[in-house]
């Protein structure tokens, strides 16, 4: 099997890779999701305990 | 109260360090498990004498379709904690897993499509199978929202563990949808009661994808449930601590 029959997935290439592709992007969109949640939550936490402290 | 020994991770300040440590324990076998997964559903797995390279989009489809019934009892399972034990982590966990779930319910449902446009010829029929599953994805999202509409967060817990509670009568409804009622939607291949209907190699890349998956729930619900840790927990002494520290 070649590459570009790979890809065309026999004639099912926007079915599959539709399927395949926005999995991925929904699962990654979620990992970057809670990395920047996280952080955002530390930072927010961080400021209000600077300002209580002053 | 002498509390039994493992019932010092039931306290949010125990579990924190806890869930941080065993995220890399879920992380890399999703990593791994998924290439296998991938490079199984690709390469492995036979072409279908009927449905060509298109079923393929069953290795996703399938153990998604699991995953957002499988994380609906575990959230309703954590609620009931949460209502009848009155344990906090147990509401913590319970909100931690609902969007993981909606998102693998949101796939099980665009890949349904992808997959029912060329084998059915249309993207969305109202059949019991895929209304039922649609249901879910609405039950995940009114969790979500009820638990953001309420400010107090112990009454929040309250109404989304009654939620919860209630729309778990719609997972079996989901599974034997297709056995109730006459419905587009294929049959189970696989049952707890009979010999899987299918070839070994699709079998074990559907276990594979699976067990990818769920490593993959595991990884973000741990994560998220240390974010909603930290919120919940962000007037006592080791938060404060915590965030301080550079």
């Amino acid at each position: 099997m070649t590459w570009s029959e790979f890809w065309h997935m026999g004639g099912y290439a926007l079915y599959v890779w539709g399927s395949f592709g926005v999995t991925a992007v929904c699962m990654v969109a979620e990992l970057i999701a809670l990395k920047r949640n996280r952080t955002e939550v530390f930072r927010r936490l961080r400021r209000i305990r600077n300002i209580e402290n002053s | 109260m002498n509390s039994p020994h493992w019932f010092k991770y039931a306290s949010p300040v125990a579990f924190f360090p806890l869930a941080g440590r065993m995220v890399p324990w879920f992380a890399v076998p999703a990593v791994v498990l998924t290439v296998i997964g991938l490079y199984m559903s690709f390469f492995v797995a036979p072409v279908d004498f009927r449905q060509g390279e298109g079923y393929r989009i069953m290795f996703i489809h399938v153990p998604a379709a699991w995953m957002s019934m499988w994380l609906y009892v575990v959230m309703a399972v954590y609620a009931a904690l949460g209502l009848v034990v009155q344990t906090r982590l147990s509401s913590m966990m319970a909100q931690a897993i609902a969007p993981t779930g909606a998102i693998f319910t949101f796939i099980a449902l665009w890949t349904g499509a992808f997959w029912g446009k060329p084998m059915w010829g249309t993207w969305w029929v109202w059949d019991a199978r895929l209304t039922s599953e649609l249901i879910l994805l609405f039950l995940y999202i009114g969790v979500m929202a009820l638990r953001a509409a309420i400010e107090d967060s112990r009454r929040a817990d309250r109404a989304c563990g009654l939620l919860a509670l209630v729309g778990v009568v719609n997972v079996p409804i989901i599974y034997y949808s297709v056995k109730w009622w006459n419905t587009l939607h294929q049959g189970a291949s696989i049952s707890m009661t009979k010999a899987p209907s299918m070839a070994a190699t699709m079998l074990w890349t559907l276990l594979v994808m699976t067990f990818a998956f769920w490593a993959y729930s595991f990884v973000t619900s741990l994560m998220r449930v240390q974010t909603i840790i930290l919120e919940r927990e962000r007037h006592s002494e080791w938060v404060r601590d915590l965030v301080g520290k550079p």
